[in-house]
């Protein structure tokens, strides 16, 4: 029979995993993104007629693990209603048994396509307290992620910036089972038991590294989030786990003694070491921002003057400025 | 693509009818590997299991022979039809090791080794007195091969693979026309033959339902029902011709991007 040229054999490929929403208010209309666990269509809501994502696992009914997994991810994000997370609307199974949610569509660029458009510190630095902002109310409310990376941050064309892709999240307060293949996309490898690894090479931190699904909590988002500080400040792939990122930020040229020692710092090996979670990271990040002496950096005298000559450098020159006028004035009269 | 123009010759009915409870079944049901049934010692189990993967890997084979092996159009169909039956009658797929390759690259390897043998022997003896596990359309496959680009150098083993799924496409799609006509359900499939074979950006849900005379509702569950109806059955006829069931979930992971048990 039926030669299939390439292009319809790509479009069946697509289909056969298209799901099945017959007799839903939902219309699929694109395949936006695929993963492992799931894939994220385009789709319209016909009773608000509005555009939506759907997220449907990548399984035929029946997969439990990824069927749970799923759920938890719904569950997670209904939890965490926070401008800088996508907002979920529903959850259910198509006709044909597939976990899914549906959320809000997000219409922007990945922070990796972002660095792409600017080096400019403080707005970088900006987008960085608005990435920790989310993550610090997910730690909040027990729950960390567990896989941020540059590919999972979306910012929008107003700056606003929201941390995607929850599925491998963990909710600390009860149990749940762990991430099942991921095929495609971040998992290093299966995670159902203890000693197996997820997570995404250079973002996850020593014991996630090491599979210790035990020891994982708010600090290995910590690690993450310095792993995404340091691709910021250097436009570099985050380093292994066992770099000295202080010294590997030292060889930079700009950046300042004490934005290396915040990264550093979220990045150090030991979990101990580290802020204990997004927010006290993020609040080194403001005190920076406005001058102020950062935790992770302990200042010497000629520090604290560097940076108060830094911070009050427009009043000094003024000052100097006066006492130069008054200088030759005084010479010009004498 | 209207299939009925280019197949003039597919209603034959050596296939596994998709029936509406089967598409409606959540995944192929679990059954012997083609390897356990190779090596069942049931020699009826045996001769279907190969007739099976005949029928899944003839074409790639034929394509095979014609692209890698340089074999012109006689050459070819002998070597695949005398590959197919001394395979059977020396039992070569008896002798797979799914830990050390996947069945169609030990198959490949088992068919270089075939052609090999041949040309070295300088003759092409034609074997099996007679048996035959399907009917190969050699002109068929010979009218595909002319649409097909191939690279240069080749990806053999790429090139093997796609031709294996567009078989495996080919031969469901098949089965799943022949099946909704069966059940007078033809304009479903013409449905999804205008959306999903002939992909146009253009074209919406509406457009279909006006060309017709149906709600986008209906078009929406008629292509589900089908997209549903295509999955399954190509599923069924992976696991049909895949080594082991591992191999099985691996090809449903890399060709369709789902997870089956």
């Amino acid at each position: 029979m039926t030669y299939l040229p390439d292009p319809t054999l790509r479009r069946l490929r697509e289909v056969a995993n298209w799901p099945d929403f017959s007799g839903t208010r939902y219309t699929v209309t694109e395949e936006i993104a695929r993963g492992g666990m799931g894939t994220v269509y385009r789709a319209t809501d016909g009773v608000l007629d509005r555009e939506v994502a759907i997220k449907v696992s990548n399984t035929q009914s029946g997969h439990k693990e990824l069927d749970d997994r799923m759920r938890t991810e719904a569950r997670v994000l209904a939890r965490l209603e926070h401008p800088g997370i996508v907002p979920i609307h529903d959850a259910g199974r198509t006709p044909d048994g597939r976990a899914y949610y549906v959320m809000k569509r997000v219409q922007g660029r990945t922070l990796v396509e972002y660095l792409q458009t600017t080096d400019d510190l403080n707005e970088l630095l900006g987008i960085f307290e608005r990435i920790c902002e989310p993550v610090a109310f997910a730690h909040d409310r027990g729950c960390v992620h567990r896989d941020l990376k540059p590919e999972n941050i979306m910012v929008g064309a107003f700056g606003e910036v929201l941390v995607m892709d929850w599925g491998v999240a963990k909710l600390l307060d009860e149990p749940h089972p762990e991430p099942v293949d991921d095929g495609g996309g971040g998992l290093e490898t299966d995670g159902t038991r203890p000693g197996t690894v997820m997570g995404t090479r250079g973002y996850m931190p020593p014991e996630q590294a090491r599979g210790q699904i035990d020891a994982i909590d708010q600090r290995a988002d910590v690690y993450a989030l310095g792993a995404i500080l340091f691709t910021m400040l250097t436009g570099s792939s985050a380093p292994p786990a066992a770099a000295d990122v202080s010294d590997l930020l030292g060889r930079r040229r700009g950046i300042p003694k004490r934005l290396r020692a915040i990264c550093a710092r979220a990045m150090a090996p030991d979990a101990e070491d580290r802020y204990p979670g997004a927010g006290r990271l993020a609040a080194d990040i403001v005190r920076f921002r406005a001058g102020e002496p950062v935790d992770a950096y302990p200042e010497t005298l000629l520090d604290r003057a560097a940076r108060l000559a830094t911070v009050y450098r427009t009043a000094i020159l003024l000052v100097l400025a006066y006492l130069i006028m008054r200088v030759v004035v005084a010479l010009l009269a004498g | 693509m209207n299939l009925r123009t280019i197949d003039p010759i597919s209603r034959s009915r050596n296939h596994t009818p998709v029936s509406p409870r089967d598409s409606a079944a959540p995944f192929p049901p679990t059954r012997l590997s083609i390897l356990e049934r190779i090596r069942s010692g049931v020699p009826e189990v045996r001769r279907e299991a190969y007739g099976a993967l005949a029928q899944g890997y003839w074409k790639p084979i034929y394509k095979y022979l014609r692209i890698k092996w340089k074999a012109d159009v006689a050459e070819a169909e002998d070597l695949t039809q005398a590959f197919l039956a001394t395979a059977y009658e020396k039992a070569f797929f008896e002798r797979f090791e799914p830990e050390k390759a996947r069945f169609r690259t030990f198959l490949r390897t088992c068919l270089d080794r075939f052609v090999m043998n041949e040309r070295k022997a300088a003759g092409r003896l034609k074997r099996g007195g007679g048996l035959k596990f399907v009917a190969l359309e050699f002109e068929d496959a010979e009218g595909e091969l002319r649409q097909i680009q191939v690279e240069d150098p080749i990806d053999v083993e790429t090139f093997f693979r796609q031709e294996m799924i567009r078989d495996l496409f080919a031969r469901t799609l098949r089965q799943v026309r022949d099946d909704f006509d069966d059940r007078g359900k033809s304009a479903q499939f013409q449905l999804f033959e205008r959306y999903d074979l002939e992909p146009s950006t253009e074209l919406t849900y509406a457009d279909l339902a006006e060309e017709f005379g149906l709600t986008v509702t209906q078009v929406t569950n008629h292509l589900a029902a089908v997209r549903r109806a295509f999955r399954d059955g190509a599923l069924r006829n992976l696991q049909e011709i895949s080594g082991t069931e591992t191999e099985y979930r691996a090809d449903a992971r890399e060709i369709f991007g789902i997870e089956v048990r």
